[in-house]
């Protein structure tokens, strides 16, 4: 509750949340009727989904502008943590879902359709000879024969590219704090060029499995789980990586004061945040299958 | 430096801007609280008029009015209108004009942010109604009716409806996992230095409470609809054996999201009952820290018995029993609640004024809401109740009687501190007494047909059931008329009438009640000093 800078900064009037909810709703729109077979729904989605970046470009610019002339006072400042830390929060929480439904699946749903516990008569009446083991795609065995992707080969050493890109995330905090400009711009270039390489591995990894171990996002649930957790993970580096992309461009133009800088450490915590949920899933997606 | 810039751009309007763009680009936290309120009421008839199409189909054995798969439409919509369009918005309007005034903020911390989280709502609205709405016109399919829950494998069998449904629910969540990181931000940051937080008015405790709910279980749900989606669309079988799922898995994943929800849509209802009740008696709230502390424990529980919502689904028996023993315990917080409404009307000097009358009305009815939960926690006793109608009489003695009665009653506490007049208090007091009556003719009879087997979610039943559904129709085309005086009191109120004076209430307490009435388009633009007179609970009261 500091007031050290004068008055709360109270915006008036504002467009771009009425812009975002337009391209909102149009994005998704055309998505369902997309979904619902309607080809046009595509050109549809693509149109919203432009809004919604323009209405990003047009809000964070405001909001950097403001800041970089000074209006935010400490307490902003404080808001704006809290938003992002509650934020973060609440990514924590989707994943949890995702992880719930691996958790589940693997240590009630398969054991109970091979015949453990309550689910002795499922298993003789309907998926009798059903043998419980992980990873499964189903007594229906969904998408046929597959194979599981080897932990320590790609995995591990995108395991090691993330906690390193943790590592440079922190040198280059530890630049801009000491106002050394040009360790802050070489870590941070470092770190997002990390997470793209991270992407890349990623990608080749995901054309491994559909093309040679048939595994696919279609195979049981084991593929559901497997791609829907490193799927969503995947989505969120990309999302950090771009974030990465864009304080660097404000390094590079001279914004974040050593005292000041919400910006950085709100990607930087949101990084952190996309390495231990990678951490996660490193373990239990990845290391301990069968 | 800053402390020039930021007062420029204060002094940049002081009022608001006029037109309709006003309401869209508003940051005003009064303002983007009357949106939310007026579309909450809004949609508060919208969810009243399925509930009625329900009932009339219900009043009398065999098809009459709809067709099965449309009347399953309107259990479903009816559902979902009146938690994420009516109930859930009209907290969170109360939260926008009340907590800032009551802490001593100049506005909510994120004052953008909060426009977008009302403004997605509309659009997301009109994503859930479109197939409902073009169905009834002969196009499409119509809208999802595979009830509220959405449990698969029957929500997989929904027609065209199915994306936009759960493209709605997207939005919703991401609306109010916005809205609730604005309140914790504003409670947590925005509060006055001498507001400490066992000064904070109980509103505001409920509501930090029930938002760090919403931002732990939105993305829950989420996350259940995303899985949804791409079992339908893109081959996923997280929901179905044939792959290693399981059908069961969605509801533990959803009702670790609903069962919070239900307290979502209840805890700031506790709030508000808190405000009221010690200003008519004319006493302090009696076990303040207590209340804080139940308010705690009650969130805490919400999230460790989501299993008793499917008792009958198939869980192992010790499951059973730790759900059913969890969910009781949840009985002790609440009823330390009551015990202090109840203790505080103790030998006060109670008058009845309109808001008053709801909030007594909410404690006794809501407590019968609270008791039929309670036999519906026991396991064997559930193995009979499940999906009859004495379920529904229990969720809507908590959700009618409970959440929407304490937003009436908050509606005519604040009411003329938002519009600077008196409402009308014979029409308040009309309102309430065909309200209670009509409320009770409707929901008291459905716990017997519950009790006799009446099966929810059906458009037909047995003719043995024919009486009590006769009156409970009755009650509810009672009910739905007498809202209609809400929305004449309410019209009346905003164009004139008695002043009201800054306190209003004789025996009220809190900040919102040292500024003038209607409060100003900006309050406590510098944070007001603070002493012990000026709160509602002041720190000698609270030990």
């Amino acid at each position: 509750m500091a007031h050290t800078q004068g008055s709360y900064y109270v915006p008036h009037g504002t467009k771009w949340p009425i812009l975002g909810s337009i391209g909102m709703f149009i994005a998704l729109f055309g998505a369902a009727i997309w979904l619902n077979d309607a080809d046009i729904g595509r050109n549809i989605m693509f149109i919203g989904t432009a809004i919604i970046i323009l209405m990003l470009f047009g809000w964070f610019g405001q909001v950097i502008r403001e800041s970089e002339s000074g209006v935010y006072n400490d307490q902003v400042d404080t808001s704006f943590r809290m938003g992002m830390l509650w934020f973060i929060f609440s990514e924590v929480m989707f994943f949890a879902a995702f992880f719930g439904a691996l958790f589940y699946a693997r240590t009630l749903a398969v054991p109970w359709l091979g015949g453990e516990g309550m689910g002795a008569s499922t298993n003789e009446y309907l998926w009798n000879g059903f043998e419980a083991v992980w990873p499964t795609n189903g007594p229906a065995e969904i998408g046929g024969k597959f194979q599981t992707v080897p932990a320590f080969d790609v995995p591990l050493w995108n395991t090691l590219i993330l906690l390193t890109s943790g590592l440079t995330i922190t040198l280059a905090h530890h630049a801009l704090k000491k106002a050394q400009r040009t360790p802050l711009i070489i870590w941070l270039a470092a770190t997002f060029l990390l997470g793209f390489f991270f992407l890349y591995l990623q990608a080749a990894e995901y054309m491994e499995a559909y093309q040679h171990l048939n595994l696919k996002l279609s195979t049981g649930v084991y593929g559901s789980t497997f791609f829907m957790l490193t799927g969503f993970h995947g989505l969120h580096v990309t999302i950090g990586s771009i974030m990465l992309v864009v304080i660097w461009f404000r390094v590079l133009r001279g914004h974040f004061k050593p005292e000041n800088h919400f910006g950085f450490e709100a990607v930087a915590w949101y990084w952190h945040f996309v390495d231990v949920v990678w951490l996660g899933l490193f373990v239990f997606v990845y290391v301990l299958v069968a | 430096m800053s402390e020039t810039t930021a007062h420029m751009h204060d002094d940049h309007d002081h009022g608001p801007a006029s037109g309709i763009m006003r309401w869209i680009t508003t940051t005003n936290h009064k303002d983007i609280g009357t949106l939310y309120l007026v579309f909450a009421l809004l949609m508060f008839f919208v969810g009243g008029l399925m509930a009625l199409v329900i009932r009339a189909e219900l009043f009398m054995p065999g098809l009459q009015l709809v067709e099965p798969d449309f009347f399953n439409q309107m259990t479903t919509m009816h559902a979902l209108v009146m938690i994420f369009g009516a109930v859930m918005p009209a907290f969170v309007g109360f939260a926008n004009w009340m907590v800032p005034m009551m802490v001593g903020a100049p506005d909510m911390a994120l004052p953008r942010m909060n426009n977008w989280s009302f403004w997605i709502i509309p659009f997301a609205f009109t994503m859930l109604l479109l197939p409902l709405v073009l169905g009834i016109f002969g196009i499409g399919g119509g809208g999802p009716a595979s009830g509220w829950t959405l449990y698969p494998p029957l929500s997989l069998q929904t027609g065209d409806a199915f994306a936009f449904t759960i493209f709605a629910v997207h939005m919703l969540g991401i609306s109010s996992i916005m809205g609730a990181i604005n309140i914790i931000a504003t409670i947590l940051n925005m509060r006055a230095p001498d507001m400490t937080l066992l000064r904070m008015p109980l509103f505001v405790w409920t509501w930090l409470i029930t938002a760090f709910l919403l931002i732990a279980v939105m993305p829950v749900l989420a996350g259940a609809v995303t899985m949804l989606l791409t079992d339908r669309f893109f081959g996923t079988t997280f929901f179905s054996a044939a792959g290693g799922g399981d059908p069961v898995m969605f509801q533990h994943i959803f009702w670790f999201f609903g069962h919070p929800e239900v307290y979502i849509m209840i805890l700031p209802a506790f709030g508000i009952i808190s405000e009221i009740i010690p200003t008519f008696a004319r006493k302090p709230l009696f076990g303040y820290t207590s209340m804080v502390y139940a308010t705690a424990s009650i969130a805490f529980l919400s999230f460790i018995v989501w299993a008793h919502h499917m008792f009958t689904v198939g869980m192992p028996l010790g499951a059973e029993i730790y759900f059913m023993l969890a969910t009781m315990m949840i009985a002790v917080p609440t009823g330390v609640k009551v015990f202090n409404w109840v203790t505080t009307m103790w030998k006060g000097a109670m008058t009845f004024e309109t808001p008053m009358l709801w909030a007594i009305s909410f404690v006794v009815l809501f407590t019968i809401g609270g008791f039929s939960g309670l036999m519906l926690a026991i396991v064997p006793v559930d193995f009979q109740y499940h999906d009859t109608y004495f379920v529904v009489a229990h969720f809507h003695y908590v959700l009618v009687t409970g959440a929407v009665f304490a937003l009436i009653a908050g509606m005519y506490y604040w009411i003329p501190k938002w519009t600077g007049y008196m409402y009308n208090e014979k029409l308040g007091k009309w309102h309430f007494w065909l309200s209670t009556i009509f409320v009770n003719i409707l929901f008291f009879p459905q716990h017997y047909l519950g009790l006799a087997g009446m099966p929810r979610r059906i458009p037909d039943y047995s003719v043995q059931f024919a009486e009590f559904n006769m009156i409970s129709s009755i009650g509810a085309f009672g009910f739905g008329i007498s809202q209609l005086l809400m929305v004449a009191v309410i019209w009346q109120c905003v164009r004139g009438g008695k002043k009201a004076s800054a306190r209003v209430w004789e025996g009220a307490r809190g900040l919102e009640w040292t500024v003038p009435s209607p409060a100003p388009y900006h309050t406590f633009e510098t944070p007001p000093a603070i002493d012990d007179s000026m709160v509602a609970h002041p720190d000698d009261l609270a030990h």
